[in-house]
């Protein structure tokens, strides 16, 4: 019996007030396995990155359900959305660290979300982490002395430093070369096949389809096409 | 420091790397910080010298006396006046073991050619030396020759350098009312509301300068108390002597602080002041604003990822009040070192008893602190209102 990871039923979504009210999603109905990789994705205004920042807890739901790990966000409180999002692993179109801090801090966050705890311990899981990523010599770079590839990999080590039930991705191998997105692509399914890591993300990169257990596509802010792969997330 | 502020807040302290990622904004916020210390020191400074001035007369008297004015009086140099034999009725009281009336009149000194200024006199008894200060006991002596003064060194707009050398043996003349009087020796004082200097004489000699007075009728009295007599329970006993409404006995140490207060709400160079400190703490507190409020809006796409990687609201409220803090810590400094000078020069060029108390710094020190931190706080209000997706 597979688990379910994240549900959504009936999701509406709107932009705007009154007259200038748009509807974004139209009845979104969709249901990702655990340990999955899902890929979203769509021309530009299908209400992907609308979806993913949804299911990611980063945008209220208006209408309809999103059930994240047996969790109804729906009219869920600000509190229990926050306390959501620590289980959770967001990696953003662009990158998003934070100037000021050295790669190494930039992972530590991560870690330092979840509250006080050793700092050394934080220290060298975002180390280790980083050296998987290849990063292992720029540890204490500053995002400024960073190429645009090496700050979107801080951005995936921070995203999984702390073992997050679900990463959303949105455009992570934009600014990777080939060898390094999909190492970064064989790392979230490694962690779906070792620790259930379930992985959604929005992307336009055509080699990571192979990969995808799953790929749907919206247009227009509805699912027009759900394409499942012939193996199965735990081969 | 990194490493000594993330032990000491248990986390990677954002706030000061972030200050200290970009030099150029945090001096331009340190700027912005020691000007709004500036300008509120310099109000305050001001305020603080016309309380001073309002103050130094009252220093002339020994501080454990009281101090019986007419009802009406406000001020030290009210023109009013109360009868004399108030005096004879408080020596009733087993506590009051003295007491000495003063005459204060004002005149006009027309020291120079097209200088003049105006001189308080304070006229006294010739057993009033125990009742004033005590580096003025011996000078008080020698006032008993007729028509003698001690004369203010700091009298304003008259060069008194040639009153130096004034000694009871060899008095400086010098041309009052058209009266002669020789100066016998000096005093530092300064002018304040009440004029533009202070000059002690005799009560004999004051009767001469102002004929229209007399001895009935000084202008306060000041009383002794035998040593350990409770001042405040004397002064109510002792007002219930006369009649309703007709003197105010005081300590001189309330005295000077009603006085005080009411130059300060009551007359308009007093409200003037107030004003002026009033409107530079509202200014202070509007550049604290800005200059937190930029920082935030400089950095809001950062916390807004932070908020996405599930912080809560509690984060950021830290992270806002220790860059508070340091700014306000570290631009304190440049601010006192700025309001000092400007103190100085004020003082030099006017003879305006204008200087930094430990109290002023204290309380500008906290009130900073305190002001940036709200305003840090209320500029982190707009993060908590959004959701994270809209922000970038």
């Amino acid at each position: 019996m597979k688990e379910i990871a994240i549900s959504v039923s009936g999701l509406d979504h709107f932009f705007g007030e009154g007259e200038a009210r748009k509807q974004a999603l139209f009845d979104v109905n969709l249901e990702v396995d655990r340990g999955s990789l899902t890929i979203l994705m769509g021309p530009s205004g299908s209400g992907k990155t609308t979806l993913l920042t949804i299911m990611g807890c980063l945008r209220e739901v208006h209408a309809g359900s999103v059930r994240l790990l047996d969790q109804e966000l729906f009219a869920a409180n600000e509190i229990s959305r926050i306390d959501m999002r620590r289980r959770l692993g967001f990696i953003f179109q662009a990158h998003n660290l934070h100037d000021s801090l050295t790669a190494r801090q930039n992972v530590m966050m991560g870690l330092q979300v979840h509250g006080r705890g050793d700092p050394t311990r934080h220290v060298s899981a975002a180390d280790h982490l980083l050296g998987l990523l290849g990063l292992g010599e720029r540890l204490d770079y500053l995002p400024g002395n960073l190429s645009g590839g090496q700050k979107q990999r801080v951005a995936i080590a921070r995203a999984l430093v702390s073992n997050p039930d679900i990463i959303f991705a949105d455009e992570p191998t934009a600014a990777l070369d080939k060898v390094s997105g999909m190492a970064a692509v064989r790392l979230f399914k490694d962690l779906g096949r070792s620790r259930g890591t379930t992985t959604v993300m929005v992307t336009h990169d055509p080699r990571i389809l192979d990969l995808a257990d799953r790929v749907v596509t919206l247009e227009d802010g509805r699912i027009v096409e759900v394409v499942q792969a012939h193996r199965t997330p735990t081969a | 420091m990194t490493a000594f502020l993330s032990r000491l807040l248990g986390r990677l302290p954002i706030g000061y790397l972030q200050l200290t990622h970009n030099p150029g904004r945090l001096m331009a916020a340190l700027a912005g910080v020691a000007f709004a210390n500036v300008l509120v020191f310099v109000q305050l400074g001001l305020a603080g010298s016309m309380a001073e001035s309002v103050e130094i007369p009252y220093r002339l008297f020994q501080p454990d006396l009281l101090i019986m004015s007419p009802a009406e009086s406000e001020t030290l140099s009210d023109a009013s006046t109360l009868p004399r034999q108030r005096l004879f009725q408080a020596l009733v009281h087993l506590d009051v073991t003295g007491g000495t009336p003063i005459y204060l009149g004002r005149s006009t000194w027309l020291s120079g050619q097209d200088a003049s200024s105006s001189i308080q006199f304070f006229g006294l008894a010739p057993d009033a030396g125990p009742f004033f200060h005590d580096a003025l006991a011996a000078p008080l002596v020698s006032l008993s020759l007729s028509d003698t003064a001690l004369v203010d060194t700091m009298t304003r707009f008259v060069d008194m350098r040639s009153f130096a050398a004034a000694y009871p043996a060899v008095p400086v003349p010098f041309e009052m009312q058209n009266r002669q009087l020789g100066a016998v020796g000096t005093v530092s004082i300064g002018g304040g509301f009440g004029g533009d200097g202070v000059f002690l004489v005799s009560d004999q000699t004051f009767f001469h300068l102002f004929p229209q007075r007399t001895s009935a009728t000084p202008s306060h009295i000041l009383l002794a108390l035998s040593p350990g007599a409770d001042p405040d329970r004397v002064a109510d006993e002792l007002t219930q002597i006369y009649p309703p409404d007709t003197v105010r006995i005081r300590t001189v140490a309330q005295a000077m602080e009603q006085e005080v207060r009411y130059q300060m709400t009551e007359r308009p160079t007093g409200l003037i002041f107030a004003f002026g400190v009033a409107i530079g703490m509202v200014v202070g507190i509007v550049i604290a604003y800005q200059v937190l409020s930029a920082d935030v809006a400089d950095h809001i796409r950062e916390y807004a990822t932070f908020k996405a990687m599930g912080f809560r609201q509690g984060f950021f409220v830290g992270v806002i009040l220790e860059e508070a803090i340091i700014l306000a810590a570290i631009g304190f400094w440049p601010g006192l070192a700025f309001s000092q000078l400007f103190y100085q020069s004020l003082a030099y060029l006017t003879n305006i008893p204008i200087f930094m108390t430990p109290e002023r710094a204290a309380l500008v020190f906290i009130g900073t602190i305190l002001a940036c931190a709200l305003s840090g706080i209320l500029a982190m209000r707009k993060l908590a209102a959004a959701e994270p997706a809209d922000l970038f």
